[in-house]
């Protein structure tokens, strides 16, 4: 016989990959079980007749209930109110902060993205001490001026705790936009005679409008999905909080919860949509040719700048300040300040009941890790290769922007609910890794865009110069892409991490005994008893300490570009 | 004063410790077209963002039509920038783009049309009003660029390297355009650029710089043709430099002894005056003076130089050789090579050029 050799042969964009088909279809197996089934699932509860058909019965009794009606029109108010009051403290932070130079200047970026550290509903509760019925402010002005304002009643506590909670996306996105208006537009036009608020108007407002809305969209449906801030102001007629009520109190069988998950999912996919569609016909490519140099300040200019700021941000650190002294407080109630202090809180967290802090750490450290790893993996298969079905994957693994915690966590229930899943002899939702892969899918999106913009920097001829000198692809990826896209890859991870530690959404649905739950649903649990609240805000400083930690590595590692991150 | 005259006084701008540029003086008349030449970092941009009014000048006082416009702000100088990169608005219309200026005058709305189509049309743009400037290729939108600052019929025309984003076909052409265009405007024109041919082919004069200053300032013949030091010679055209020693003076001639031992003969420089023998002086010979001959054909005669061909690059109008003689390379260019043997590398060759190619510039 004679011998042949096979030469292996390489033709780059012709026929299949079979390696990368093979990794593609185990990905889509894998979001399909874990984000469209769950979706699916909750979409035909609501749409099912009981008897196989399809009806928009339970649809139509959902707009004939006032409660329903009410709520809904509350979410969308809120949402808006947010956007609204947010814009108003982000963007003049934002141009402030891009454009001029001034003494104070690092302070004021860091304390700005300091409200991003603190879960909401934390704030919620460290809000409600300083400007509740009978916050430290009201007793103030009951004293003073025998009179009290209800910053925290109803909807109003809810948008203020939002508000205050959530303006740094804003923020954020509207810098990085700014900072990348190319300074020669705006030259260009001062010197066809354009200047001051025109200027402002015409040139540099419609380029930096991407990012603000892009900020805006990421606000308004995170106000829209966020549960715990209603439930701790004790403020129930909403979308969110109404769902998860129908089904922790009603049942999994309720069919008005799968309705409100269906409306929620709805009114997030649809500002998606509707951002995404304007985003891309103003997707500009400003070339960006050396930051637009930021004018110093001095003088009674910059005192007026300060000012701004101090009062902003002064605002936005109540909750932190608030939940700091509560968690040293004894007995704080009907007082401006605790009237004795202690230790005790942070005992009982660390040592009495430790297992909270310890879940957190073991669920998102899982979750972040797998998050990059398949981030990085989809990213790669995004950019380098032609491969059908990768922007399937893509649209998959964005999905999770656009659905409130929630809604997933009914669609786990509902799925995984008296399922013995394969390998593990007991349904998902009776162990904690329930929790690992909620937080896994709801991040997911985040590693996967930082992985996408970290690849996208390294030109494909770094690659194939190492392949060129004999490196073959397994070796090229480790050698080459690897160490260059690491940046963006440990970055996404951490982000995934902290906002993790402080999910509550589908924490408090998921959650299958009290021992399994995590810091998110620790702090929810001490918070429900006056006696307990202390120790709430203990592991709420916890919760801070971790995502400050976070926040602060991800500066290092990713830079100023960071707000980038938090972009769609 | 015509409209369009420029005049600098004393200009200097620092950056922390450094000056960007300084005792920069220049005059600019009505309809000249003025170049600012120099690698980069020698602070022509500075000096044409200063004019523009974007950098404030630490020192002196940009002058307008005879008046001082220091306390100006750019958007009422009336000065007309094309930037390198064009800066074109992305979320506007070329319509919209050429339009800005107008609307920023208050040109009433029914004037403005005409003017933009018409604007459009004299950089043969006709017919893209409605497309984005990310639907045009880089000429169209360096055309967009241009007619944006011409509809505004500015006093001075500001270009920053406009053509340096061009391939090199483009370029080409649209140096001739910009040629033509400027010369029926008749529109005064400061052009900053690192090119030393676009420089030649467009300027009526041209400022060197190099370091933040002003080296030379001439029409392009006598940059190139009388270059007043060094760098001028190194930085406009090639050059071979030789230093030596002047031997003597003979009714018009000097005769000079370079460092590598070569005997060269050189025309006096005008007004030349024979201090005294035996001082030291920089001279060039640019390389499309410098013949090649095979080495036998002639005896050892004035200015000739035996050597090796190190390379030789056929370029069709011209053949680039490097001889290396006594230890150094001579550059030589054989223009319009149609029919005649070429060198190869390894052949010896002789080199010869005319006295009067030797130009002398310092001493």
């Amino acid at each position: 016989m004679a011998k042949t050799e096979t030469v292996p042969v390489f033709v780059p964009g012709i026929g299949v990959d079979w390696r990368q088909a093979a990794i593609v279809t185990i990905l889509l197996g894998l979001l399909a079980v874990f984000i469209v089934l769950p979706i699916a699932r909750v979409l035909w509860v609501s749409l099912s007749d009981g008897e196989g058909g399809v009806t928009l019965v339970h649809f139509a009794n959902f707009f004939r209930r006032p409660l329903f009606r009410e709520s809904l029109w509350n979410s969308l108010v809120a949402g808006v109110l947010v956007v609204f009051f947010g814009s108003l403290i982000a963007v003049p932070l934002a141009y402030l902060s891009v454009r001029y130079d001034f003494k104070g200047k690092i302070l004021v970026n860091t304390l700005a993205t300091l409200p991003l550290v603190i879960p909401p509903f934390v704030g919620a509760v460290a809000l409600q001490l300083i400007l509740g019925r009978s916050g430290a402010v009201n007793l103030l002005l009951m004293r003073w001026f025998d009179t009290s304002i209800p910053f925290m009643e109803g909807l109003t506590g809810v948008v203020l705790v939002q508000t205050l909670h959530f303006f740094p996306f804003i923020m954020l996105n509207t810098a990085v936009s700014l900072s990348n208006i190319d300074p020669s537009l705006e030259e260009v036009a001062q010197n066809m005679g354009s200047h001051g608020l025109r200027l402002f108007r015409r040139i540099t407002l419609p380029l930096m409008l991407p990012g603000f809305i892009a900020g805006c969209l990421l606000t308004f449906i995170r106000a829209v999905d966020d549960l715990g801030t209603p439930l701790m102001l004790n403020y129930k007629n909403l979308l969110a909080p109404q769902a998860y009520l129908r089904i922790t109190t009603i049942g999994i069988d309720d069919v008005d919860g799968y309705v409100i998950c269906v409306i929620l999912v709805v009114i997030s996919l649809g500002s998606l949509v509707l951002a995404r569609k304007y985003l891309s016909l103003s997707e500009y490519a400003t070339v960006h040719q050396g930051a637009a140099v930021a004018r110093p300040v001095a003088g009674m200019k910059r005192v007026a700048i300060l000012s701004f700021c101090a009062l902003v941000l002064g605002v936005s650190l109540l909750p932190h300040i608030g939940i700091v002294i509560l968690s040293f407080a004894k007995v704080w109630s009907f007082s401006l300040l605790p009237t004795a202090y202690t230790l005790d809180n942070f005992t009982e967290i660390l040592f009495r009941a430790p297992h909270f802090v310890k879940n957190t750490l073991l669920y998102t450290g899982i979750a972040a890790a797998v998050d990059v790893f398949l981030g990085a993996i989809i990213a790669f298969l995004l950019i380098r290769s032609r491969i059908w079905g990768r922007n399937l994957l893509d649209a998959i693994a964005t999905l999770p922007i656009a659905i409130p915690g929630v809604v997933l966590a009914v669609g786990y229930l509902r799925v995984f609910h008296g399922w013995d899943f394969p390998g593990l002899g007991a349904p998902l939702t009776s162990t904690w890794i329930i929790l690992v892969v909620a937080y896994t899918v709801r991040r997911l999106p985040y590693t996967v865009r930082a992985s996408y913009a970290a690849l996208q920097q390294v030109h494909v001829s770094l690659e194939e110069s190492a392949q060129n000198l004999g490196a073959n692809r397994l070796r090229t990826f480790v050698k080459i892409t690897l160490p260059l896209i690491s940046g963006g890859l440990v970055a996404g991870g951490l982000i995934a991490f902290m906002t993790n530690c402080v999910e509550l959404s589908s924490t408090i649905m998921l959650v299958p005994r009290i021992e399994s739950g995590p810091i998110s649903y620790g702090i929810y649990l001490y918070m429900q008893s006056p006696l307990g609240r202390a120790a709430g805000a203990a592991l709420g400083v916890v919760a801070i300490v971790l995502v400050s930690v976070g926040t602060y590595l991800t500066y290092r590692v990713f830079g100023g570009r960071t707000g980038s991150a938090f972009r769609l | 004063m015509a409209a369009g005259h420029v005049r600098l006084e004393n200009i200097g701008k620092r950056y922390g410790e450094l000056w960007a540029v300084r005792h920069i003086d220049l005059e600019i008349a009505t309809g000249e077209f003025y170049t600012l030449l120099g690698p980069s970092g020698c602070g022509k941009t500075t000096l044409l963002r200063t004019i523009a009014g974007f950098v404030a000048p630490d020192e002196g006082a940009v002058f307008l039509d005879g008046q001082s416009v220091n306390r100006l702000p750019p958007w009422k100088r009336n000065l007309g920038m094309v930037f390198q990169n064009y800066a074109l608005w992305p979320h506007m219309t070329v319509f919209e783009n050429v339009a800005f200026g107008l609307k920023e005058r208050k040109v009433p709305r029914r004037e403005i049309e005409p003017r933009v189509l018409q604007a459009l049309e004299q950089v043969g743009l006709k017919g893209t009003e409605r497309r984005r400037p990310s639907q045009l290729s880089g000429g169209q939108q360096q055309r967009v660029a241009l007619a944006r600052t011409l509809v505004i019929q500015p006093r001075v025309l500001l270009l920053d390297e406009p053509l340096s984003n061009l391939d090199a076909k483009l370029r080409q052409e649209m140096r001739l355009e910009l040629l033509t265009l400027q010369r029926d405007i008749g529109l005064t024109t400061i052009y900053v650029t690192h090119d030393q041919e676009e420089a030649l082919a467009l300027s009526t004069r041209i400022a060197v710089m190099n370091l933040g200053k002003i080296i030379q300032e001439g029409k392009p013949r006598e940059i190139y043709e009388s270059p007043g030091d060094r760098f001028v010679a190194a930085f406009v055209g090639k050059s071979n430099f030789f230093s030596g020693t002047i031997i003597r003076s003979l009714d018009g001639h000097l005769e000079i002894q370079t460092e590598e031992g070569f005997m060269i003969k050189a025309a006096s420089p005008p007004g030349y005056k024979s201090a005294g023998d035996a001082r030291k002086v920089l001279f060039y010979v640019r390389p499309e003076a410098i013949d090649l001959v095979e080495p036998a054909s002639q005896p050892p005669n004035v200015n000739q130089i035996t050597g090796r061909v190190a390379a030789s690059a056929y370029q069709g109008s011209l053949v680039e050789y490097e001889i290396e003689s006594a230890g150094r390379i001579i550059r030589a260019n054989d223009t319009n090579p149609k029919g005649k043997p070429l060198f190869q590398r390894g052949d010896e060759a002789t080199i010869t050029f005319a006295p009067e190619d030797v130009g002398i510039v310092s001493e």
